[in-house]
């Protein structure tokens, strides 16, 4: 790895590598440990992909880069470095499809963006359709996507079949496939190389990520709830288990534990915690050229570069904060991918593990301003929020920085509730993340 | 796995049941503003910890309330 200039992380190259190897020279760390300061323009709570592109952004497009990114944790241990990867914009509502395909372009960037291979193969994705009412839904989303100018379109049986032969399209399968919604530019990315693309590149910018340094209080002051907190108040810093901080904004980029953070500053979300699980098999040489999702079977699958095919399904049915896996879990992921794929009954898995995700009531994020001036939220990312972390980031940042919510996510701010104004993504969400 | 202690039907498997989500009043419809209504509707405590919620046994078809430790997953006594 060539030194690199200051403000742009250092090239990763094959000659490094043979060089380092031979030489058994170590690597430099890819980003720094700091003492906490005492102040800081902006504390964002969670190292996660939100957090991590927030801070990136404020620093590169606005100059901002006196910023701590705090972490209970480790940098990718939230749903970060739990999820299955799968990055696609061809989402049911306008706001929804036109918000995540600019994250697929902020994507496309990436590897050169942040010097870092993020591997984003852009295999193609499919939602199958295996009755009339998920035949409509695919329709309407594809015309939602085509007005929006997103690549999507609906596809019979026959085209379902040349493009994943191993999946059972006959009529005599339990649950036939009637068609399919194909979004060409969808696929999957490295989920750690991009936590680790960010966090690299915002050190280089002056950024600093505070990790083991868990968030305990935020101070409000002015506000008109209990110890002066919640709506009207104003932000004036966090209690970390390393010291406090004093800072005029604080970011809220914790998922799963969202209702929590947003809790100590006196406001309260429509978040309820629930685990979403994921599975992975043994490798195995490459047959799965797309990413493939069964809403009415509860179950997704991929296979990665190294050959695993990695499951998923919708999050468990009631709420809670442990990551406990279930048998019930694996049972039912087996039955169902086996439904649609007959051909991988001796497929062993590997691993099974959960993530934990911030559901809300219309499957949609909740970004922007809040009543407690200087607390952002970048939250409700449920089980899709991995794809979103680029553009989120770049428009929290630029909410920050200009004080005004941006235009592209105006429809995502928590009012939308009181205002019933919801943004329904759930028949896009619920099982395909 | 989730054991439910349901009232009538003792502990069984989660899947056994529906979860209907925290426990919380409901404003009276007649007098409540609209904000109160939404924030009734939408707005969650989510607490990590001691939670009242509701629960709907399948097998007995009885909705019932208990206490759940959100974190461990340990119930408390059932009440209904
Ligand atoms: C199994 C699974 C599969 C998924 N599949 C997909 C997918 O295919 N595509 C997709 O787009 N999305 C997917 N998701 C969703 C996605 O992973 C999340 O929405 C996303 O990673 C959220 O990122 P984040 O940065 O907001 O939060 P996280 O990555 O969860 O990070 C939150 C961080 O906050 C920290 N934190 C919490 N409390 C405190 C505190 N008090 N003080 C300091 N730090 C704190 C935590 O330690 C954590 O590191 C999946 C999720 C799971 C679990
Ligand atoms: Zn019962």
């Amino acid at each position: 790895m060539a030194e690199g200039e200051r403000g742009k992380p250092a090239k990763y190259s094959a000659a490094g590598l043979l060089r380092r190897g031979l030489k058994g020279e170590s690597w430099p760390r890819v980003w720094q440990e700091h003492e906490l300061r005492t102040t800081y323009d902006a504390v964002i709570i969670g190292a996660g992909i939100h957090g991590l592109a927030t801070a990136y952004y404020l620093a590169k497009n606005h100059g901002i880069n006196r910023v701590a990114v705090v972490d209970k944790g480790y940098v990718g241990g939230g749903g970060s470095g739990r999820n299955t990867a799968i990055i696609r914009s061809n989402y049911l509502t306008p706001e929804g499809v036109a918000f995540y395909d600019r994250s697929l372009t902020l994507y496309n960037e990436m590897s050169a963006e942040l010097n870092m291979n993020v591997m984003f193969s852009k295999r193609g994705h499919l939602t199958l359709a295996h009755s009339d009412a998920a035949m409509r839904t695919m329709n309407w989303r594809a015309e939602v996507n085509k007005l929006s100018g997103v690549d999507s379109s609906v596809i019979g049986p026959g085209e379902v079949k040349k493009l994943v032969p191993s999946l059972d399209t006959s009529l005599a399968s339990r649950y036939p496939i009637l068609g399919a919604l194909h979004h060409p530019p969808g696929g999957t990315v490295r989920h750690d190389a991009v936590n680790w693309g960010y966090a690299r590149a915002a050190d280089a910018l002056g950024v600093e990520i505070h990790q083991q340094t868990e968030v305990t209080d935020i101070f409000v002051a002015g506000g008109d709830g209990p110890q002066n907190k919640g709506t009207g108040g104003v932000v004036k810093g966090v209690r970390t288990t390393r010291g406090d901080i004093t800072a005029p904004v604080v970011v809220n980029c914790t998922a799963g534990w969202s209702s929590l953070i947003a809790d100590m500053a006196g406001v309260r979300l429509p978040v309820v915690t629930h685990p979403l699980q994921a599975a992975v098999t043994e490798p195995v040489r490459a047959f799965l050229p797309a990413v493939v999702v069964s809403g009415s079977l509860h179950v997704y699958v991929s296979q990665t570069a190294r050959g695993e095919l990695v499951f998923g399904a919708a999050v468990d049915p009631f709420a809670t904060y442990s990551t406990a896996g279930s048998l019930e879990f694996a049972e039912g992921l087996a039955s169902h991918v086996l439904q649609l794929m007959p051909g991988i009954s001796n497929l062993r898995l590997l691993r099974q593990w959960a993530g934990l995700c911030d559901m809300t009531p219309d499957y949609s994020p909740i970004m922007g301003f809040t009543p407690v001036d200087g607390f952002i939220c970048d939250v409700g990312w449920g089980t899709y929020g991995f794809k979103a972390g680029p553009v989120a980031g770049e428009q929290i940042a630029e909410a920050i920085a200009s004080g005004k919510t941006p235009e592209l996510i105006r429809n995502f701010a928590l009012e939308r509730f009181a205002d019933g104004r919801l943004v329904g993504e759930k028949g896009a969400a619920a099982v395909g993340h | 796995m989730l054991l439910v202690p349901c009232p009538n039907c003792g502990p069984r498997d989660a899947s056994d049941f529906k979860f209907g989500g925290e426990s919380s009043s409901r404003p009276d419809p007649r007098t409540a503003t609209p904000e109160q209504w939404r924030d009734y509707v939408h707005l969650k405590t989510n607490v990590a910890g001691n939670q009242k919620e509701t629960w709907y046994c399948r097998g007995c078809r009885t909705y019932f309330s208990l206490h759940r430790d959100t974190v461990t997953n340990i119930f408390g006594a059932p009440q209904s």
